[in-house]
Order: C-alpha cells, then structure tokens, then sequence
C-alpha cells in the first residue's frame, strides 16, 4: 500500500468560458477505515486562485500552512496578490525543495489570471510530488482516484462551457469517479471562480 | 496364454472379474472418503473434478508469485476481494444478509454482485474471499447435495453438507483457495449455521460475520442480537449491521443483500442501496446515517 493512498481523496480542476472549476471528495480514511466525511482539501489562497491538496492528510495541512505563509510574504513584500502561473511556481519550488523527503501531496490548481488589460484568463495546473508542473488547457486530475477522474472527464468535459454548465460538468465527473474509488468519496465540494463571484456548493454523494 | 486377447474377452473369468469390479466401484466422481468416512484425513482431491495445473515443480507457488495473495498487492492480476457478509440464527430461523461490492485493489469493479449463492430452496451460502472459488463450490456443493437426496431419499442436513464442503476445500489445502463462508439452512434439527474456510475451519454457531467489513457489522449485531427478536426485527439488525460496514469500510457497500432461512425454506427479502439506506432508511422515513440522525440537533450540528 502506497502512502499516497493513506488517507485517500481525489481532486479534479476544469477550464470553462470564462471561468474555472475546482473539486474535491470529503473523505478523509485510515486505509480502509473511513474516519470523517468533512474533510476538505481545497484552499482558498488568494480571491481568485483556489488550490486543492489530495494526498496524505499530514502533508495536507502542513503544505497548506507553508504555502499560505509564503503567499503572505509575497503579498507584503510586493503590496500586490500573487497571480495563478506565479503561484504553480512557488508551489513547484517548495515541493522541490523536499526533492528527497517529498510532502506525499499531488496539487491541483485552478483560479483566474489577471492580464495585462485588466480581464481575466482561466488557468489551471497541476503538479507531481516533487513539484513537476503541468499546465492543461481543458482539465486536471489527482488523488486516489484520479484514472477513474481522466476517464470519467475525457468522456465529459467540452471547450467553452458557461458556469452553471461547468458546474454540471465538474459534480458529475467526480461523483461518478469517486463511485469507482474505494479510497474517494463520502461527499464532495465544488467552487466556481468566476470574475465576480465564487460559488461554492456542497453535494450529496454516496455514503459507502 | 493369450493375456491380450483375455483382457478384450468378453467371456471367461478375466471379463467376470472386470464386471464385479465395475459394479462395486463408485460410479460417480466422489470418493466416501468425502463424507468423512476416513475421519477427514483421507486423500480425497480425487474425489472432486481434477483441474490443469501449470507445469511446474510447484503449481501452488506459481500461482502465489502471478496472483495477489493479501501479502503482495502489486501484482498485477488481481483477485477479487473485500467483503461484508453476515448470518445469524434466532428464534424465526436464520438471517442472512451480505453487501454486493467487489473490488481489485482500489477499483470498485462491480456493485451488483450476488454474495448469496443459494444451493437449494434450503440451503444458502456466502460469499468472501475469491468470488470464483466461491461460486464454484458452492454450486458444486449444490449437485452434491442434490445426489445425497436421490441416494438417501432424505434432505442433506447443512452438517453435512457444510462438512463435505470443509473436507473438499481442505484436500486443497495449500493451493491457494481463498474462501470464508456460511453455510445457512434449515434440516429436521431446526435452524443451523456453519463457517467454513479455505483454512479447513468449520464452525457451528449462533451468529458469524465474515470479510473485511466483519467488525463493523459485529459491533451492530453483538449490540442488537437475541434469541427472542421478531422477524422485522431479526431483518432489520442484519440490514442495519451490513450498512454500518458499507458505509465505514471502504471495500464493502453499493447494495444489501437480505434473506430469510425458515421451516420452509429461505426467502429473499430483498435489496437495498447503501446510500439510500443513509438518507432516508428502508422506509424512507429516517436514515440510518450518523449526519442524519444528528443534523439540527445542536449548534454543533446546524441544519444543512
């Protein structure tokens, strides 16, 4: 049994028009042994950037205390927020940093980029434990039950979906991968990051 | 003394000799040394239907090192595995109640499967351990059951059904067999149930559990069981003890499996989601599920 499936828990980020999707099961386990259904592994790090932490639950919150307080630094050093692409890369060096006693974390990211006329550009980027970054145009996948995650949304997902539609999109890829994972599920938690507001929904999932 | 053509004659003392022989052998597959006539410690694997096995010094290693025996997960062909199944006697008869997921290392590969393999109309068996092995046993033990009625114009009592089938799985001791089973009925004893597994353990009692969501379903059922329940009550605890396990261990659930052992055999209750069961319960009036039960009765717990 790998440490990385531990805990179990799976997170998926998707692009949509104009906006972004993040989500991520509840389940928090000891092995087989499911301990709590509300356990959360995505962060808010900055109004627009949403990170989600599968992985091993030590780590989880550890990697979480470090970046936040890295981000904060930045925040105060420069006197501005700290932009997704900017951020992937601060997450890929403090992964890297451990290069031989990793954090057993995959993140996922998704939040909106700031261009230089002002708009916004969806953004969405995953890395490995050890901080290989991977930029995906359409979605990313990690967690315990992230090859159920790719074939359920390779069969799902489409260019230029609207919120509500990314929304659909997102729940449904998840709720029916976790299914499949015996290690993922026990409830789940989706944002959408638009340009004015984000929406955070908790779904009802299978409790088994 | 032509011995060639004495041993193709049909007449003379040889061909007499080769009739009685085939009269007093036994016509059928089965050895008696099976129904324990040699306390259980004949050689029996010729008594059950031979098998290929690869060509190699030691079959049952070549197995162990291509298969996932519980020791070593990485391999790449994958038993199905994982479980809940449970029985228990009581004043109305036997409970018998299983989950229906089979999984291959993480992969949930079915949701729908039938854990309860029913022998004859008085007979059921359990699921755990290897599906395959399980399934073909037990309707193995089904044809001999069967056999044993014609030969003895009397129904096999689930002793000795459940005792041919521990005789048979322990002439395969050693060869990888991998099953835990009950094996529930009704015979002219009255109720009975017995554990069997692919160790050679077999065990008569009152209540058994068996898979990798067993402790979950004891602490419901040792908490809930007597002698005196209703039937509804009887079905009840054993729906409520195989949805604790679905819903805490990660290879059991997706659905609940209910059956009745009674005087005239057993009956299907029926099948139920696990999840369904969380939400709103078997009625629909009130879930079985922790959140649910605890939802808006305290500021720890503000409704939803």
């Amino acid at each position: 049994m790998s440490i990385m499936q531990y805990n179990g828990g799976s997170t998926i980020a998707m692009v949509g028009k104009d906006c972004v999707a993040i989500a991520c099961d509840l389940r928090l386990g000891n092995q087989a042994l499911g301990i709590s259904s509300n356990f959360e592994k995505i962060f808010a790090m900055t109004e627009r950037t949403y990170i989600g932490l599968p992985g091993l639950a030590t780590d989880v919150t550890t990697l979480h205390e470090q970046l936040r307080y890295r981000l904060n630094m930045y925040t105060i050093k420069e006197e501005r927020t700290m932009e997704p692409e900017t951020f992937i890369h601060l997450v890929s060096s403090t992964l890297y940093e451990k290069r031989w006693g990793p954090y057993f974390i995959e993140p996922v990211l998704a939040g909106l980029q700031r261009m230089p006329g002002g708009s916004f550009r969806p953004f969405i980027a995953s890395t490995d434990l050890i901080g290989c970054i991977n930029f995906a145009k359409d979605f990313v996948v990690a967690g315990t039950a992230s090859e159920k995650l790719f074939g359920v949304a390779e069969g799902l997902w489409e260019p230029d979906l609207a919120p509500e539609d990314l929304f659909e999109t997102i729940s449904q890829t998840l709720l029916n991968a976790v299914d499949r994972d015996a290690y993922s599920g026990w409830g789940a938690v989706v944002y959408v990051i638009t340009e004015d507001k984000v929406i955070k929904r908790t779904l009802k999932g299978r409790m088994d | 003394m032509n011995s060639f053509a004495d041993r193709f004659a049909t007449t003379g003392t040889a061909a007499e000799l080769r009739r009685i022989k085939e009269y007093v052998a036994d016509d059928e597959d089965v050895s008696d040394s099976m129904w324990g006539s040699e306390a259980g410690f004949g050689t029996m694997a010729h008594g059950a239907p031979d098998f290929m096995v690869p060509s190699v010094p030691d079959p049952a290693a070549f197995l162990r090192l291509h298969t996932d025996d519980h020791a070593d997960p990485s391999c790449r062909i994958k038993i199905k595995h994982g479980t809940t199944t449970l029985a228990f006697r009581y004043k109305g008869g036997v409970i018998v109640a299983v989950d229906s997921r089979a999984t291959a290392g993480s992969y949930v590969a079915s949701g729908t499967v039938k854990k309860v393999i029913e022998i004859n109309p008085y007979l059921l068996g359990t699921m755990a351990g290897g599906a395959a092995d399980c399934q073909y046993w037990e309707t193995y033990l089904g044809m001999q059951c069967r056999l044993h009625e014609l030969r003895n114009h009397e129904r096999i009592s689930v002793a000795a059904a459940s005792k041919y089938l521990s005789n048979l799985v322990y002439s395969y001791k050693g060869m990888g067999l991998s099953m835990g089973t009950m094996i529930c009925g009704w015979d002219k004893t009255g109720p009975a149930i017995f554990y069997v597994d692919s160790d050679g353990t077999r065990l008569k009692g009152d209540l058994f559990s068996v898979g990798s969501g067993s402790t979950f379903a004891y602490g419901v059922l040792d908490q809930g069981y007597h002698w005196d329940l209703t039937d509804e009550e009887a079905q009840e605890l054993g729906r409520r003890s195989i949805y604790a396990a679905g819903h805490r261990d990660a290879f059991s659930g997706n659905t609940i499996n209910l059956y009745h052992v009674k005087e005239q055999g057993w009956q299907f209750i029926g099948n139920y989601d696990v999840s369904e069961m969380h939400y709103n319960g078997p009625t629909g009036t009130q879930g079985y599920g922790y959140s649910v039960r605890v939802e808006g009765r305290s500021s720890a717990n503000p409704p939803v």
